[in-house]
Formats: structure tokens, C-alpha cells, sequence
């Protein structure tokens, strides 16, 4: 097999080059996803039998609660390579995902809350499913907090990965919470093996939605990349040569 | 348009929703481009003083 493709990935100059060229490519198409599935979910989608319009929450809820997921898997499995293979973008890419990754468990918390108010009566109820999304925060914050507090990039890389790789745990945690202890929490319509239990007209703009966040994720990630690169080669000649152009 | 601003009677809780989600996906674009350009920025003024000593 040819490995050529591995290493010009794990090297800096290349990643900073590939992200910053593919970065509109997926810019665009979110922008555009996420407009028309808003459109589909808030004013297409018929309402629910049994929640009315309050279910259009899930239009934003969902979607922001895989993006919270897929980003700390991206993350550990990036902090992972960088500590079996010590590629440093690796390591780049998962300090990327970080605060991403934050900002949409507490777009998933703060939506659920709004949703669970009048569908449950209370904003917060101390259930499996929204116990360990409230992990999933506080393993984000723990790995950028720790990363902060090392002064040693490389040290901290390695640390802030461990972390990363142990908190990898809570993910099919949240993910199967639902199934596994009786919760509050309604059971998945899309995420899960099988017909989805939604109709068409309601779950189409739900696909456009996560569809467009897992681009919407890419984007980030690419654009935050290349400044995570930047800031660990400055050192090297290419930066000099990148920046001065 | 007012049948679909009052949300069958949850307004008070899609809206919110759709501001908070609306909001946070359009503060990480700004966030992300920020941290880059902060980066760039920085590398450039690490050349420039580099050129000048």
C-alpha cells in the first residue's frame, strides 16, 4: 500500500496548504444546508401530533448534539494518533476540535432545556441523557483547561490527550443513555439502526441539518487548523514564507 | 405570519432555541477566523522583527 498520502498529511507546511484551499468548499455548502433545513424544519415540516410546534426544537437540538459528539470523537481519536504516532498536526487538529466541540454541547444543553421546559415542566431533571451530555461540557473544558495550564506544548499535548482518550468513554454513553436506563429523554428518531421513526416531511430537513453541521464542523476545523499550525511551527522557515507573501 | 411567529403557542421556547443555536454557529465563525488571523498576525510580526535585528 502506498503511505505516501500519510505522511504528506502529517506534515505542517501540506495540512496548512490542503485546509486552507479546501476550507470554502465546505463553507459554502453549510451555509446553504443550514439555511434550507431551518427553512424545511421551521416552516415546511408539518407539525407533531402529540408536541405540536414545540417539536421544531429538534431542528437545532439534534443537529447540535452530534456535532458535539462527532467533535469529541474527532478530537480523541486526533490526540490518539499524535501520542501513537507523534504527528504534531495531529495534535493541531484535536486542540481544534476543542472549543468547537464546547460550543455545541452548550447549543445541545441550552435547546434541550428550552425544549424540555414545556414538554417535561422543568428546564433540568438529573437524567442519564442529560447528565452525561453535561460530562461531554466538562471533559471539553477539562482538556482546554489543561492544555492552558501546561506551559510545555508538547507536554501538554501529550496530557490533554490522555485526557481526551479516557473521556472517549462518555461518548456511546450519552449516545445509548436513552436505551440503556430508563430516561425521561425520548428515544432516537434518525441516529439508530433500522427505519427512522419519523415521516419523510419532518425528517428530510432534519438530514439537511445534520448534514450541514457536520460540514459546518469541517469548516471550523479546517479554518482553526491553520492557525494552531501556525502557532506551533513559527519557528520554521515555511511560516516565514507563508506569512511574508 | 403571526400563526407562524406564536409557534402553535411555543414561541417562547422555539424561538429562543433557533437565536441560542443561530447564535453560537455564527460566533465560532467569527471565533475560528479570529484565532487564525491572531495566528498569522503574530507569525508576521515574529518575521518582521526577525528581518530587523
Amino acid at each position: 500500500m502506498d503511505w505516501t498520502w500519510f505522511h504528506r498529511f502529517g506534515s505542517p507546511p501540506h495540512l496548512y496548504r490542503i485546509a486552507g484551499r479546501l476550507m470554502p468548499w465546505f463553507a459554502w455548502p453549510t451555509a446553504i444546508l443550514i439555511a434550507l433545513g431551518l427553512y424545511g424544519g421551521l416552516v415546511l415540516a408539518p407539525p407533531d401530533y402529540q408536541q405540536g410546534d414545540g417539536f421544531r426544537i429538534i431542528y437545532v437540538h439534534a443537529p447540535s448534539a452530534w456535532l458535539s459528539l462527532m467533535a469529541y470523537t474527532t478530537m480523541a481519536l486526533a490526540a490518539g494518533a499524535g501520542l501513537i504516532w507523534r504527528m504534531k498536526v495531529a495534535h493541531a487538529l484535536a486542540a481544534s476540535c476543542a472549543p468547537i466541540g464546547a460550543w455545541f454541547t452548550v447549543a445541545a444543553l441550552g435547546t434541550g432545556m428550552l425544549w424540555g421546559k414545556p414538554m417535561w415542566g422543568t428546564y433540568w431533571v438529573w437524567d442519564p441523557r442529560l447528565t452525561s451530555e453535561l460530562v461531554l461540557l466538562f471533559l471539553y473544558l477539562g482538556y482546554m483547561g489543561l492544555r492552558a495550564a501546561i506551559e510545555d506544548p508538547q507536554r501538554a499535548d501529550r496530557a490533554s490527550a490522555v485526557l481526551a482518550i479516557v473521556g472517549l468513554v462518555n461518548v456511546p454513553i450519552v449516545h445509548y443513555s436513552v436505551e440503556w436506563w430508563n430516561s425521561i429523554h425520548q428515544a432516537p428518531s434518525v441516529m439508530k439502526f433500522g427505519k427512522p421513526t419519523i415521516s419523510w416531511p419532518m425528517l428530510t430537513p432534519l438530514l439537511i441539518m445534520f448534514v450541514g453541521f457536520t460540514l459546518l464542523f469541517a469548516a471550523l476545523v479546517l479554518v482553526r487548523v491553520r492557525g494552531e499550525i501556525l502557532r506551533r511551527e513559527r519557528q520554521s522557515r515555511w511560516v516565514a514564507e507563508v506569512v511574508a507573501s | 405570519m403571526s400563526d407562524f411567529l406564536s409557534m402553535g403557542g411555543y414561541a417562547s421556547s422555539v424561538w429562543p432555541s433557533v437565536v441560542l443555536t443561530v447564535g453560537i454557529i455564527v460566533w465560532n465563525v467569527l471565533a475560528a477566523r479570529r484565532s487564525f488571523s491572531e495566528a498569522h498576525a503574530e507569525a508576521r510580526r515574529r518575521v518582521a522583527m526577525e528581518q530587523a535585528s
